[in-house]
């Protein structure tokens, strides 16, 4: 067991007792239940009154927050952009591209952390606006943190361009000091200093700049020897700012907001030409300097010390931690991996980090009751077990409406996912026979070829014709198509409705030979046959002959079937009664039967009978 | 099409509509009202779509909609239209079967108004028609459809068209006594569910649906039950579909697999279509519409009805500039369209046909 990085938190949950009574949890996906049980926690029982509540507990309420769903959103099209041109990510434009993707998140970032500052402006009780200035810094933070990993990890900046890439960093996140310091180096060697660093492109090589600045370097150091400066306390402690001395530097604490702007600041006038491997002493250096020894570096500081040392998993780690919401390091690691930066670093479960962060922010997303759409995509890019956690995922959303049954199940088949559709279907197929849509039933198992489902309408359709004398939802029964051949029972279902058509239409012979077909292949269910052969009594009864004697005969060896076939049953009165009727209706049938036949032998064996 | 301008508003949106502008004024749209779903609490808001006065630096407009204001609703908004009204109609739909003994209710899906009369359908099957004027229904058709309706168009007053789960289209008439529909459209094949309908606006037998699988058929309810043409069109459910209310030669249909499109069948000459047709139905149907009204015009005839929905004579553009999730509403007034989609965006585009 890993030893824990920090302490953990306390959340107290109002109402529940913990003192007294014991509390029992469950986790969920995102969530944990939480409830007070009836033990109590020492050994004398006090009859406290307990708590009625269940509660829920969210670790991340960033998803619920109007502002930051925009940044979902929006990063969500970026990722599942990245994701497919990677394979056209080839030499030379590979870098730009990630480059061009970064800045693309960026962006995103800044634009939430400018609303978000709208909102808190706009905010009317102090408490929220308090909570939005918050939320402005971590945004803030996070895209600090994400400009530095662009500029080590992605851009890979050499040295040279890497100074001026920091510089930028520093400007973006500083500005307002930045504006301060323009100013005071303003007034002395403006030209000398801004037309040096003002390189267009990299049309310089390392060794020329470093001459350059070497030349410009000893040019300073002369004029403070010289005592060039002495008359202006001010001038001399900019010039010892300009060679780089440190104490000078630290001097101007209060101009400089933070360490890593004091780094960047030394950097410029000591080592220009900085190389990426060696940034991390000037890094540790500074942050000692600058904190002094008064305060311990913060969450922030660590996080980018370790940006500073190359070590990408404890940037990622220390961000997990320090963050209450997986996006962040999913989107970024995601990124890092694309740039082929991550070693495959097994966990404990076996699939690598990405694919950890991934399914840990999709599974946050399908927590929340709208975002759960925006989970799918991620899932789909995670190769190991991106599959089986959509499965589990997709079947526990509730199916409110049609509609969004109708969007669940279209993600399912267009990733195969059969025994979710045929699930979802079913279920769907259920509550709309509770409702008594018989059309909607069908048209769900109809969807999700579920034979089995159909043979359950149709059986009910048909109870509904015995109960009723007549069919309900003719407009589907006489529309199947070619659903028709999905259960037996729904193509007897179509057919018989087409027997009754028939004989409406006073097509007895084709009405003949379909009811016979109907019996003779099987299709018709057993308790259904009575019927069938009832409907056969208005055929044999016509004054024409309709039934061949070869017809006849099958009839009549399905009424013997029928007859031997039930079983002699016990006595009490209704069921008499009901045997009586069957009797009779049976001795009917068997008149009826014997009388056509006499009827077709005679017809078939006379000269004008064919 | 030039410009088409994306804003993220951090809901799902499942249905757009412009304001209606006064038949007859030159203004151009202004105002779109849209609708969430699949939130715990969800809007219908109306917007404003950018400052006509402001040009910003490369000579466009300022393309931003802002929000004008916002109105709770209670479960998911399925479908809008613009009307004048001051009633509230709860429980026009619901379920009763043997399972759920007291009255459940059901999901309206679809809603069409002509001042002053509105038509609801929905999944229970039923269509109900209501007056802006009356507290209760003026005519309830109790189970009409075994299936669920999906959406309804007014056909010509008074009657109205429908489409169901089971592929087929269904013509009532509300001055008929009974519940029984005055015709019955279906597909061929497969009874593929369908989602949208909407009518010609100058042709009132020419129907176009969108379904499930994503095919756009087209209709002419005067003859036969079958659809005149099947034009293969997006990989997953087409959501609307919509002619151009001015210039009915385009169609626009947007769809699950997040992409919209514009078909365009104008045709320059109506010589031109004699050109590309190879069987006589063409020119069969010409003289069959031409003995019916004496004074028709060649213009008249719709493009949409004739035979072989040949690639070389509809232009098929899609709008949205990358694939995004599913698109589930648009609209069309003059130069204007707006669509939302699940990806919590809204996109409008003020030059349709530049």
């Amino acid at each position: 067991m890993e030893e824990l990085d920090g302490e953990p938190t306390v959340t107290l949950i109002p109402g529940v007792n913990s003192k007294k009574k014991q509390m029992c949890f469950d986790w969920g996906p995102g969530e944990m239940l939480v409830c007070e049980t009836s033990f109590n926690k020492k050994e004398k029982s006090e009859t406290v009154p307990g708590c009625p509540f269940i509660y829920i507990i969210r670790k991340d309420i960033d998803v619920y927050s109007q502002i930051l769903r925009k940044l979902f959103n929006e990063s969500h099209g970026i990722f599942v952009g990245l994701q497919r041109i990677e394979e056209e990510l080839t030499g030379k434009s590979r870098k730009a591209q990630l480059v061009r993707v970064s800045k693309n998140y960026r962006s995103v970032i800044r634009a939430c952390m400018e609303e978000m500052h709208q909102a808190a402006i706009a905010a009317k009780d102090p408490a929220s606006g308090r909570q939005f200035s918050s939320q402005v810094s971590i945004l803030s933070a996070m895209e600090l943190i994400w400009n530095l990993c662009e500029i080590l990890f992605i851009e890979v900046a050499p040295a040279g361009p890497l100074l001026l890439h920091l510089l930028d960093w520093v400007r973006l996140h500083v500005c307002e000091v930045d504006s301060l310091l323009a100013d005071v180096l303003g007034s002395e060697n403006p030209s000398k200093h801004e037309s040096f660093w003002n390189l267009p492109g990299n049309t310089q090589t390392l060794t020329e700049l470093e001459l350059k600045w070497q030349h410009w370097h000893e040019e300073c150091e002369r004029h403070l020897q010289d005592g060039t400066f002495a008359s202006s306390p001010r001038l001399e402690s900019l010039c010892k700012i300009m060679l780089g001395d440190e104490a000078a530097l630290l001097e101007q604490k209060e101009l400089l907001n933070n360490w890593y702007h004091f780094l960047v600041t030394r950097l410029l006038y000591s080592h220009p030409t900085v190389k990426p491997i060696d940034l991390h002493f000037y890094a540790q250096s500074s942050l000692d300097l600058f904190l002094g020894g008064e305060s311990s570096p913060e969450p922030l500081d660590n996080i980018l010390m370790a940006a500073f040392e190359f070590d990408i998993h404890q940037v990622i780690k220390e961000c997990s931690i320090a963050l209450s919401n997986w996006w962040f390091v999913a989107h970024l690691t995601d990124l890092l991996d694309h740039c082929k930066l991550l070693q495959s670093h097994n966990l404990y479960f076996g699939s690598n980090m990405r694919e950890f962060l991934l399914l840990e922010y999709a599974s946050g997303l399908f927590a929340h009751h709208s975002l759960w759409q925006l989970g799918v995509d991620y899932f789909d890019y995670c190769p190991e077990l991106g599959r089986v956690s959509l499965e589990l995922h997709i079947e526990r959303i509730p199916l409110s409406t049609e509609q969004k049954a109708l969007k669940v199940l279209r993600i399912c088949e267009q990733r195969q996912m059969t025994e979710q559709v045929r699930s979802i279907c079913k279920i769907l197929a259920m509550k709309a026979v509770r409702n008594n849509r018989l059309g909607s039933a069908l048209s769900w198992s109809i969807r999700a070829k579920d034979a089995a489902f159909a043979t359950l309408v149709s059986d009910r359709f048909l109870r509904d014709y015995c109960e009723r004398g007549c069919f309900s939802d003719l407009d589907l029964i006489d529309n199947l198509g070619p659903a028709m051949m999905l259960s037996d029972r729904l193509t007897f279902l179509g057919k018989y409705r087409e027997f009754h058509r028939f004989y409406g239409e006073k097509r007895f012979f084709d009405a003949a030979s379909l009811l016979l077909s109907l019996m003779t292949s099987q299709i018709a269910p057993r308790c259904f046959w009575v019927t069938l052969l009832t409907d056969a009594l208005p055929l044999l009864e016509q004054k024409q002959v309709i039934f061949t004697t070869e017809q006849t005969y099958e009839l009549m060896r399905c009424l013997e079937d029928l007859a031997s076939g039930r079983p002699v049953r016990g006595e009490p009165g209704a069921q008499r009664l009901q045997e009586d009727i069957e009797n009779t209706k049976l001795e009917m049938l068997r008149l009826a039967l014997a009388r056509n036949l006499a009827r077709a032998i005679i017809k078939e064996g006379s000269l004008e009978g064919s | 099409m030039e410009e088409i301008y994306a804003k993220f508003v951090s809901q799902k949106i499942s249905k757009t509509r412009w304001r209606p502008v006064p038949p007859g004024s030159l203004q151009t749209a202004e105002t779109f009202a849209t609708g969430s779903w699949d939130n715990e609490e969800n809007y219908v808001s109306l917007w404003s779509i950018g400052d006509f006065g402001n040009v910003d630096s490369d000579g466009g407009f300022e393309g931003e909609h802002q929000l004008l204001c916002d109105i709770k609703h209670h479960g998911d908004v399925m479908d809008l239209q613009t009307l004048s009204v001051s009633q509230q109609w709860t429980t026009a739909h619901y379920h009763t079967g043997p399972g759920s003994p007291s009255r459940s209710s059901a999901p309206c899906t679809g809603v069409v108004c002509d001042n002053p009369e509105i038509v609801t359908v929905g999944e229970d099957g039923r269509i109900n028609l209501f007056r802006a004027d009356h507290k209760e229904a003026v005519r309830t058709i109790d189970n009409a459809d075994s299936s669920t309706l999906h959406a309804v168009t007014f056909l010509r007053t008074p009657e109205i068209l429908t489409v169901n789960s089971i592929g087929q289209l269904k013509i009532w008439d509300f001055r008929k006594q009974g519940n029984e529909p005055s015709q019955i459209l279906s597909l061929t094949g497969d009874r593929v569910p369908l989602h949208c309908v909407d009518r010609h606006p100058n042709q009132q037998h020419v129907v176009a649906t969108g379904g499930q699988d994503g095919m756009l058929s087209i209709w002419d309810v005067r003859q036969g039950t079958m659809p005149v043409s099947l034009l293969k069109a997006h990989e997953a459910e087409m959501w609307e579909v919509h002619f151009h209310p001015s210039n009915p030669d385009h169609l626009f249909t947007c769809s699950e697999d997040g992409s919209l499109w514009h078909w365009d069948a104008s045709t320059d000459a109506p010589e031109k279509s004699s050109l590309f047709n190879q069987g006589g139905r063409s020119s069969t149907f010409l003289s069959h519409s031409i003995s019916n009204q004496a004074n028709v015009h060649q213009s008249l005839i719709s493009s949409w009805l004739s035979t072989d929905p040949a690639k070389d004579r509809i232009e098929i553009t899609s709008l949205l500039p990358s694939r995004t999730l599913s698109v589930n509403s648009l609209d069309v007034l003059g130069p204007c369209l707006v669509c939302g989609t699940d990806a919590e965006a809204i996109y409008v585009t003020r030059q349709l046909f530049s």
